[in-house]
């Protein structure tokens, strides 16, 4: 009973996602609604974390194959990208990783300075 | 030989339990992989991939018939990004006493994308619908084909993008992050999110309950960033 019922609390987040969703015209997924209802349930102690934690935990873990069907689904669309290859390329590995490097950097310098405020 | 695969193909396609069955099967392969061998191409979401479309097609298999039982994969993203709330909630206080850093520095990683967007287009003369396509690569599916639609760009081809961008990341983040001496956990976590949104994420787990929480959280702050920024972008080449 005890992954039936979280996994029923975390199925019945989504389902109140889908119909926030609905409900406000923004280009925004059900899931981002679902990860913030279900943060604030947590935080005002609607939701204990005892009663979703185990199946919360499985899912997370499982995540990484779950992009593994659509991304196979791209098969067909590949050829979209011929028209601009090149580019493309460039800008799906050097473009995400200098986004990421400079996130990152600047992040970690600003934590440092913080630490040394601190101080 | 040809006869043999169109059977076993035929078969294959009729079996409600394959696409599942195929899709975890390749994808543990490549967990065996990756910690098996130490080669960083050998992730997980990149091996999976490769040995199922190597699969579908030898037993030339249509994609429609692999769907019909992976998409019930699919059907679990929702609820799993749904739980990335839970280490986002273990991890709040130490979020929340940062959140000046984590928003100064998700702001500078959408401007650095967004600029680096920009100056590909000008090297490469992209036309507007391709510039703004791109603009978008960095941020969750669903955000992203909502917002290259508003600025007029290609849904399919910024789909392709940023499923590629974020297995990019989740595949060469790690080493990066590592080469560039980004070691706070919290500041690897944000950088993942930042650049390659779930599914760096789904890798940023796997590093550490503190980089998988605030890369999660970055993926939330660097969509809404990225919907209010992307249009100041987009008009700039018209």
């Amino acid at each position: 009973m005890k992954y039936l019922r979280q996994i029923g609390v975390i199925l019945l987040v989504s389902f109140i996602a889908e119909l926030v969703r609905l409900l406000i015209p923004a280009p925004i997924p059900a899931s981002i609604y679902g990860l913030i209802i279900l943060f604030l349930c947590l935080q005002f102690r609607i939701v204990k974390l005892e009663s979703i934690e185990e199946t919360g935990n499985f899912l997370l873990a499982i995540m990484p194959l779950l992009f593994v069907p659509p991304t196979v689904g791209l098969i067909d669309k590949w050829q979209s990208l011929r028209s601009i290859a090149a580019p493309a390329v460039l800008l799906i590995i050097f473009g995400t990783l200098a986004t990421m490097v400079a996130t990152g950097a600047a992040a970690q310098f600003f934590l440092r300075r913080q630490d040394r405020g601190n101080r | 030989m040809d006869a043999w695969r169109e059977t076993v193909g035929d078969a294959l396609s009729a079996n409600v339990y394959f696409g599942a069955v195929a899709s975890i099967f390749c994808y543990g392969i490549g967990v065996y992989l990756q910690k098996r061998y130490r080669f960083i191409l050998f992730n997980p979401i990149l091996i999976g991939i490769i040995l199922v479309v190597v699969l579908l097609k030898v037993f030339r298999i249509d994609f429609a018939s692999y769907d019909e039982g992976a998409s019930h994969l699919n059907y679990l993203l929702t609820p799993a990004t749904v739980a990335l709330a839970i280490p986002l909630y273990k991890q709040f206080e130490a979020l929340k006493k940062n959140w000046k850093v984590t928003l100064a520095s998700i702001c500078v990683g959408v401007l650095a994308n967004c600029a680096v967007v920009y100056i590909t287009a000008k090297l490469f003369d992209l036309e507007r619908v391709y510039y703004v396509t791109c603009l978008t690569k960095s941020i969750t599916t669903a955000i992203g084909m909502g917002v290259t639609e508003e600025l007029g760009g290609d849904v399919t081809i910024a789909v392709v993008m940023i499923i590629l961008s974020g297995i990019c990341g989740a595949v060469f983040g790690e080493k990066t992050l590592k080469l560039f001496h980004v070691t706070d956990p919290m500041a690897q976590g944000l950088a993942i999110g930042t650049a390659s949104h779930a599914i760096g994420t789904s890798k940023a787990l796997e590093m550490g309950e503190t980089v998988g929480a605030s890369s999660g959280l970055a993926i939330v702050v660097t969509g809404v960033l990225t919907v209010v920024l992307a249009p100041f972008f987009a008009g700039l080449i018209g």
